[in-house]
């Protein structure tokens, strides 16, 4: 039985996770690093990736994260995502569907502001795609 | 004197106006309810963020490679002012308080010879301001149709204070929201944000229990990426307080104008009854003296 440790994934929006876990697998800038109990205490930027979470009974849980960081200090893992979602909540049909919508959204945009608004969206969609197929 | 008819009609004008604000009063309940819910589920993130800023920016203070989100231009000429309110009224002072301290603010800038330009988060703070400050509104930016105000909101808001920063358009911005203590009381709070202040000192005093972090990649590049993240945060978390504020600002207002409605009411019901009452009994006198001439 592996030694747990208390992970904390957050949100701007909430608190996705708080619990005691096994392993992290966090996709870092300079990248990807696993986190086991007692990790030194370390601060890293994140890159639009998938997150491991290993639980206590040796399951994966994957999660979508994008752009923040992740923060080990006094025993304890905090992953800052400006985004996060469950892997199991995305599905590629979905994603497909969400990009065409979005590329179409951007092409025709009437102003400025609208334009922006969908390219935005859709650069978090490739983001997202792309880090699945690395998966 | 007014009619009977006339004050009926009042009565029921005044009762109709109490059952709207009645209404309005419980529907603030419960979107304050909602809304005190988000800003709390959103604390964490932001309290973290500004933990780990305050860290780095100990490491920081003073030199020369800072970067200029935290150090500043080196000028405060150009201030910029971005005022959040709400996007609709009937909620007492609230959206009047915040554009007070903004305009007190923008006075005394003006007057130290400084200029001032402003970004409007809100209708009602635009209008609030137009008047006497309108033509250094740069934009106002609107939330009505935001039901739920999301991380993306914000973030567009923060981009574009970012990217007038980048181009040099001013010096100094600061935020200016309420902040939510109580159903009853919101403090209009003014925030600077660039450049960034953080309580270095509470984070001094806390170094010497938390072990030293390693940094990946270095504190320089996580400091630069993270402290345009804090902008968008920061303004994320000011449009949460301000959304609670909003609502409990409506809820007492609302509350308020109930109350007023009822006291109206039975006051003209009491004038309508004495009058109903004046009326049958000139009648009764004039049917007697009536029957007595006879």
């Amino acid at each position: 039985m592996a030694e747990l440790f208390q992970f904390e994934l957050v949100s701007p929006e909430h608190q996705l996770l708080s619990a005691h876990v096994a392993e992290v697998i966090v996709p870092g800038t300079e990248g990807e690093f696993g986190v086991l109990k007692d990790h030194a205490p370390v601060v890293s930027t994140i890159n639009p990736g998938i997150l491991k979470v290993r639980n206590d009974d040796g399951a994966w849980a994957e999660y979508f994260v994008r752009g923040g960081f992740a923060e080990v200090s006094s025993g304890v893992l905090s992953v800052l995502a400006e985004q996060a979602v469950p892997v199991s909540e995305i599905s590629m049909d979905q994603l497909d569907q969400a990009i065409r919508n979005a590329e179409e959204d951007a092409a025709d945009a009437k102003d400025d502001q609208a334009r922006q608004k969908a390219e935005m969206t859709l650069a978090q969609l490739r983001d997202v795609v792309e880090a699945l197929k690395k998966a | 004197m007014p009619s009977l008819k006339d004050l009926r009609n009042r009565i029921a004008s005044v009762k109709a106006t109490q059952k709207i604000t009645k209404a309005m009063q419980m529907v603030a309940a419960a979107k304050l309810r909602r809304a005190q819910e988000a800003a709390e589920a959103a604390r964490p993130y932001a309290e973290r963020m500004e933990a780990v800023l305050a860290n780095l920016a100990v490491a920081f203070e003073g030199r020369d490679d800072a970067p200029k989100l935290m150090s500043g231009t080196g000028n405060d000429q150009v201030h910029l002012l971005v005022v959040a309110t709400a996007e609709r009224g009937l909620c007492g002072g609230f959206n009047s308080n915040i554009a007070k301290l903004a305009r007190d603010r923008a006075r005394s800038l003006i007057a130290a010879g400084k200029t001032v330009k402003i970004i409007c988060v809100g209708k009602k703070g635009y209008d609030a301001l137009k008047r006497e400050l309108g033509h250094l509104v740069l934009k106002t930016i609107d939330l009505r149709s935001v039901k739920n105000v999301a991380f993306a909101n914000a973030d567009e808001i923060g981009r574009e204070v970012l990217t007038m920063y980048e181009n040099g358009e001013f010096d100094v911005c600061t935020l200016y929201y309420s902040t939510f203590k109580s159903v009853i009381a919101q403090e209009p709070t003014s925030q600077q944000l660039i450049p960034a202040q953080f309580d270095t000192g509470k984070a001094e005093a806390d170094d010497s229990a938390v072990a030293v972090y390693e940094y990946e990649p270095d504190e320089g590049e996580i400091l630069a990426d993270l402290l345009p993240r804090n902008i968008s945060v920061q303004i994320f978390r000011a449009l949460l307080e301000n959304a609670a504020s909003e609502q409990g600002a409506r809820m007492s207002a609302m509350d308020n104008a109930t109350r007023n409605a009822g006291e109206m009411i039975d006051k003209l019901t009491i004038t309508y009854n004495r009058q109903r009452q004046a009326q049958i009994t000139t009648e009764l006198i004039e049917i007697i003296s009536g029957a007595e001439a006879l």
